[in-house]
């Protein structure tokens, strides 16, 4: 089985290693290609793990994208209709109650904002608990060829950077898309009454909080699975 | 180097931390050390002199200890365990299952810490090490092969070779030319960039054999290495271990309740409740060969 001259080229057991050293951290650099690797390899489980991310920003922007509409469209109504105006500024009592109506409408949506918030922090800690438990015996399995705890959580936290990033792109897609198809149902041409650079804007925010939820979510089970002792790392059962 | 005086017979040594117990009358001098400026059992110095740097024994546990505390019960796993294992022996752990074969691997394969006692390798007192030494002599001087294979599943056969070699920080062409070298020498040349789960369980196990080889170890730790694999394929591995402890001169500790692994084995060791039942020899093992085989039937019923 061995090729004898091979094994002896090869392989020698080093018997004699002086002082014990000290293992020195690998850079951000190369957690980075090993985290890269991790997520891109197992995307779909990833995004699986990652549905809370998903879900809660898609909510967020889903809430963000109905705003924008309906702002769009109720300013495209206000100038299309100025010859109305005239008609509606005599009726007093009317204007407050639209005005009352506009008030509880914005906390409405401040509601739904802070809701999908919870929505968004709640969904994305369980999914990032969910990716470092889930992987428990593969750190401990790492911890025993050499990994440093510090390692370990700089993985966890690219990984979870990344995944949140992605999870996020596509939370925001589908709640977009999803919500824009309502309001193109409600009002025909309602993607030309938007505007866009506040929708943009929104967009980018939903990412940004998303990825730093992620990351920060991620921090206190990475530390806590790399500081694991190696043994009940690789004892969990999942 | 420092020298030190023998509490007990006044024996002046010079040492550079390599060398524990007085030459006179072995008597720990490690508290007389650490008073001189040593950390316990460390070695702070590279010696020169060669006979210093290879002491008989690879392993030793001492008194070794350990308790699980699984809510308000405590259950002993180890209960005093000390054995002294040699450098280059293929020693085999033998135990029924709840033993504390799995226990013991752990403690000396620097994964846990015992609740009392001590274990040394090459005379370095594992619980005296930070974090830092742990790692590197977990990535240097230990092989580990497990049961379940514990294959990075996502990493394919090469690139789990390499990991322990990236974290011993050696150069990429160098890794993949050792990585490479290693899977053929276990029979895996042709399934370099294969995902462990387009292998077969003896396949991953040989997968797993060449990562533990990955950073010429001193020691290769198996705990039920044939646990999982039908017996032809489990004979193959016992073998190629057999093979490399004979070729390499590495230390191999192998727990296991597999009756085929006395065969190859240099000593057994047998384990039961935490504690070491009897020592065989291969001297031993050739004489009653005949007599062990029904001795040791009914434990492996209780097998996992
Ligand atoms: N993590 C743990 N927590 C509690 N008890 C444990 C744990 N690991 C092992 N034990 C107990 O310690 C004893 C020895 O276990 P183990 O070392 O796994 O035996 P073996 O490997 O020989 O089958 C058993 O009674 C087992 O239940
Ligand atoms: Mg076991």
């Amino acid at each position: 089985m061995i090729k004898s001259e091979l094994a002896r080229k090869m392989y020698k057991s080093e018997t004699d290693w002086g002082e014990v050293q000290r293992q020195v951290t690998l850079s951000w650099g190369q957690a980075g290609s090993i985290a890269y690797r991790n997520v891109t390899m197992r995307l779909g489980r990833a995004l699986i793990t990652a549905a809370g991310v998903v879900l809660g920003i898609a909510f967020l922007t889903s809430v963000w994208t109905a705003n924008v509409a309906q702002e769009g469209i109720m300013e495209y109504e206000a100038t299309s209709a100025t010859a109305v105006a005239a008609e509606e500024a005599a009726l007093a009592p009317g204007a407050e109650e639209a005005e009352a109506e506009e008030r509880a409408r914005a906390a409405r949506q401040a509601w739904l904002v802070i809701m999908s918030l919870l929505v968004s922090a709640v969904g994305i800690t369980n999914s990032m608990l969910m990716s470092v438990t889930e992987r428990f015996r593969e750190i401990g399995t790492m911890k025993c060829l050499g990994a440093l705890d510090e390692f370990i959580v700089r993985l966890f936290l690219i990984e979870s950077a990344v995944l949140g990033l992605l999870g996020s792109l596509l939370g925001a897609l589908v709640g977009h898309g999803i919500m824009m198809l309502v309001y193109m149902i409600r009002q025909a041409g309602v993607a030309a009454m938007m505007d866009w650079g506040q929708m943009l804007i929104y967009l980018a925010i939903a990412l940004a909080i998303g990825t730093v939820l992620s990351l920060v979510a991620a921090v206190p089970p990475a530390v806590r699975a790399a500081r694991m002792p190696p043994a009940a790392a690789l004892a969990t059962e999942i | 180097m420092a020298r030190i005086e023998c509490p007990e017979c006044g024996h002046t040594e010079e040492t550079t931390g390599l060398v524990t117990v007085c030459p006179e009358c072995s008597t720990d001098l490690r508290n007389v050390m650490e008073e001189v400026g040593h950390r316990r059992g460390r070695m702070r110095e590279i010696a020169h002199d060669d006979s210093m740097t290879t002491h008989e024994f690879i392993v030793r546990t001492k008194d070794l200890h350990k308790i699980y505390i699984m809510g308000e019960v405590e259950v002993p796993a180890l209960r005093g365990v000390e054995i002294n294992i040699r450098r280059g022996e293929y020693l085999s752990i033998m135990g029924p299952s709840g033993s504390g074969k799995s226990t013991l691997f752990n403690m000396v394969g620097g994964l846990d810490k015992p609740t009392k006692g001590t274990c040394f390798i090459e005379e370095v007192d594992m619980a005296q090490l930070d974090a830092f030494e742990l790692a590197w002599l977990r990535c240097r001087k230990i092989g580990y092969i497990f049961q379940t294979f514990n294959l990075i599943p996502v990493m394919t056969a090469l690139e789990n070779v390499t990991l322990p070699m990236i974290f011993a920080g050696m150069s990429s062409d160098e890794m993949m030319d050792r990585g490479a070298l290693l899977l053929d020498l276990v029979g895996l040349g042709d399934r370099l960039h294969h995902k462990p789960f387009e292998l077969s369980g003896g396949q991953q196990q040989r997968v797993a054999v060449a990562r533990a080889l990955a950073n010429n170890p001193a020691i290769v730790l198996a705990d039920e290495p044939t646990g999982n694999l039908d017996l032809q394929t489990g004979k193959e591995i016992i073998d190629l271990l057999k093979e490399l402890n004979e070729e390499s001169g590495v230390t191999i500790i192998s727990a296991t309740h597999d009756l085929k692994m006395i065969d190859v084995s240099d000593r057994v060791v047998h384990i039961r409740d935490g504690e070491v039942e009897r020592v065989e020899n291969r001297a031993d093992l050739d004489l009653d060969v005949g007599t062990l085989g029904s001795d040791e039937k009914p434990e492996l019923d209780e097998g996992e």
